[in-house]
């Protein structure tokens, strides 16, 4: 036997000088071969891991050596595997780091399905409408709005151009409009005015008839189940203010639809219509909108639906306070206005007349319908005549000495491409702007009325008086039992006097008869 | 300035011109020497100053220059670090404040307020422990009252952070987190909101 082969096993254990087989040791030629064999093997790199025996238990001496631990033979796994980990540790560090995912990206991804282009078909069909697309130039506006020192940066202003032309190729759309941007608390919104195509809305009142329908179904049961009751409790007397139905889509406040977005590059959603008794109740309350749809407002009075609601309401009063007119001027007159507009540029401005733009104050006529009174014909509420439909601005109400618009021209160094500019005082934030044939509203800000007096919310109604309490409902306490046993002794008294009595008189008439 | 090209000087706010033209609600003219009858406001404190041999009439720059005082002592905000504080008690601009992280950005209490502060004695002795005196001897926005007076919202996909004062509708802070740009604007009626605590 020589020393033993690597590959037996045992081959680490014997020490040379203290082998059984010393005597039996070979030449130092073949020794030295021998080493230098058991070297190679040891430096050999295991396939799986890339270490080398050599290495590691030289590190794992040297470790052992620093390191001097007590009772290191029985640890000495623990140290070899130890030492492993660190080489293994050494070895991920050359593996690349994964990436944050930072929310700008997350972001410029949302961002980025605006501007890929929609589906082939797609490219037929704009050949075709290209000449009427219901695609507002969004650009165009933002142009005339920036002279006047208003708007959104141009980055903002051009997904909110591609974000409504996704809106449009989504949904049947007829005339569509940039109205504007409402800040909230946490997020803010990107409206769009729309108006459908006709017919498309059918689909949703459908649905309403379908609601309504179940609803009388519920209503039907009720009534049965409270005819089958005996002894119902006094019915309260309050009769809640008769509903007021909202308006059809289509006319009047809804006359138009409103689609909204927390950003560009997120779906649009949209609004649903509004009821005036909600316009009501919007006007009473003041309070900021967070951002999020389905928030509810707590408010006094109960704001019926939640921050949708609200919103689609203010839409509506905004629109319908500077929105230019549906039929629109005929271009002669504005021709002869805008002629008079140039001439007397000073002096119009003051006056703050702008017979061209008109608003419609329909919305006033609607929210005056509460005051119908109550009778049981009324099922139409009587419309109160508010202002005509094509009212010059300056016969809009002040607001105690300030007029309700401002008006000015963008520059003075340069009046013939000056733009005329109205701001509004009542609703601040709202703007309009003028040029030539081109007009165009827009609204960006909190979406809170301007009152000059702070904001007194509606106090809550007096605590209710409670019925007045008469003999005929007060509670007479129990007789105790003595008092019920007096009264039963007593009774019984008058029921025996009353018999003796009875006696008595047949005692006598007996007697009477007897004599006769 | 009323046309960007001509600029006149404004005088310094004072206390009593603060408080005077505090009372005063309504818009501005536009005309910095349009003259405000003070006497609808308080007939006793228009007496006085009869009395005194004053008019109770104020003008408009002087509302101007407190309501410029008022809305940078009320919401006039920085961000955190970009101001230090010497051990001798000077402030000055700290020249390597490279701006706040995403995370810190999004946090109201990295924005302090650019006065006086009030609250930062009433700090408990922990909190006080976490702070750094150099950097932190200021109020935050943390604490401002009522809760939820400022709104905090990233824009243009997360690279600038942009801080609204509901207080004073208008004015918007706006930084760049991990660059040294910050900055504040007011745009607008130049009115305090007082109704906030029925709007939040």
């Amino acid at each position: 036997h020589g020393p033993y082969q690597p590959h037996e096993p045992g081959y680490g254990l014997y020490q040379p000088g203290y082998s059984p087989y010393d005597d039996q040791i070979p030449d130092p030629e073949s020794r030295m071969l021998a080493i230098q064999n058991a070297k190679a093997y040891l430096l050999k790199s295991s396939t799986t891991s890339g270490l080398n025996l050599y290495d590691h238990l030289a590190n794992m001496l040297t470790k052992i050596l620093d390191e001097q631990p007590t009772n290191a033979v029985d640890i000495i796994e623990n140290i070899s595997k130890d030492v492993k980990c660190a080489q293994f540790r050494k070895k991920m560090d050359t593996l690349r780091d994964e990436h944050e995912i930072l929310p700008t990206t997350e972001a410029a991804e949302v961002r980025k399905a605006l501007f890929l282009k929609t589906n082939a078909e797609g490219d037929e069909e704009l050949e075709e409408e290209i000449g009427e697309t219901p695609l507002p130039n969004v650009m165009e506006t933002a142009f005339y709005f920036e002279q006047a020192g208003i708007g959104l940066s141009k980055d903002e202003s051009y997904h909110i151009f591609l974000a409504l032309k996704k809106l449009i190729s989504a949904q049947p759309i007829q005339t569509c409009r940039f109205w504007g941007k409402i800040l909230g608390l946490e997020m803010n919104y990107i409206i769009a005015e729309v108006q459908f195509q006709e017919g498309e809305e059918e689909e949703e009142t459908e649905e309403e008839e379908v609601i309504e329908e179940g609803e009388k179904e519920m209503d039907e049961f009720e009534d049965t189940d409270e005819e089958k009751e005996k002894d119902e409790p006094p019915k309260s007397t309050y009769k809640p203010p008769p509903v007021i139905p909202k308006e059809e889509n289509g006319t009047g406040a809804n006359k138009y639809v409103y689609f909204v977005c927390n950003e560009p590059g997120k779906p649009w959603v949209k609004l649903p219509p509004v009821t005036p008794a909600q316009i009501v109740c919007a006007r009473k309350i003041k309070k900021f909108f967070t951002g999020r749809l389905d928030a509810p407002i707590v408010s006094f009075p109960p704001f019926p639906g939640n921050e949708a609601k609200d919103e689609e309401e203010e839409g509506g009063r905004d629109t319908y306070e500077e929105n230019p007119d549906f039929q629109p001027p005929s271009v002669a007159e504005m021709v002869d206005s805008l002629s008079l507009w140039v001439h007397h540029s000073q002096s119009i401005l003051p006056q703050g007349r702008c017979v061209w733009f008109n608003p419609s104050q329909k919305s006033e006529e609607e929210e005056e319908d509460e005051e119908e009174e109550k009778s049981e014909e009324a099922d139409k509420p009587q419309q109160e005549v508010g202002p005509s439909l094509l009212t010059p601005l300056s016969e809009d109400e002040e607001i105690e000495n300030l007029p309700a618009w401002t008006a000015r021209l963008s520059t003075d160094l340069i009046p013939e491409h000056a733009v005329a500019i109205l701001q509004s005082n009542r609703w601040p934030g709202a703007y309009t702007f003028a040029s030539g044939r081109k007009f165009e509203n827009i609204y960006f800000g909190w979406g809170h009325k301007y009152s000059l007096e702070n904001h007194s919310p509606e106090l809550p109604p007096p605590v209710q008086a409670e019925y007045p309490s008469g003999p005929e409902i007060t509670e007479t306490s129990d007789p105790t039992l003595e008092e019920e046993l007096a009264f039963k002794a007593a009774q019984e008294e008058a029921l025996a006097a009353s018999e003796e009595e009875e006696e008595e008189e047949e005692d006598a008439e007996d007697d009477e008869e007897e004599d006769d | 300035s009323l046309n960007c090209v001509e600029w006149s000087l404004l005088p310094p706010a004072t206390k009593e011109m603060v408080v005077l033209a505090g009372k005063l609600k309504g818009r501005f003219q536009g005309d910095p020497s349009f003259e405000y009858d003070y006497t609808e406001i308080n007939a006793e404190d228009a007496e006085r100053l009869l009395e005194d041999g004053k008019e109770p009439i104020i003008k408009e720059e002087t509302r101007l220059v407190a309501t410029i005082e008022q809305i940078d002592s009320a919401v006039g905000i920085v961000p955190r670090g970009a101001f230090v504080k010497t051990p001798l008690g000077s402030v000055h601009e700290n020249r390597n404040f490279e701006g706040l992280s995403l995370m810190e950005a999004k946090k109201l209490s990295s924005y302090f307020h650019f006065t006086e502060p009030v609250n930062l004695k009433n700090k408990t002795l922990l909190e006080k422990a976490d702070l750094d005196p150099s950097v932190d001897f200021l109020d935050s926005l943390e604490h401002d009252i009522p809760q939820g007076s400022w709104t905090v919202q990233l824009e243009k996909g997360g690279t600038v952070v942009v801080l609204r004062s509901l207080l004073w509708l208008g004015l918007t802070f706006y930084h760049v987190p991990v660059t040294k740009q910050y900055g504040y604007v007011y745009f607008g009626t130049g009115e305090k909101n007082l109704d906030l605590p029925f709007m939040l």
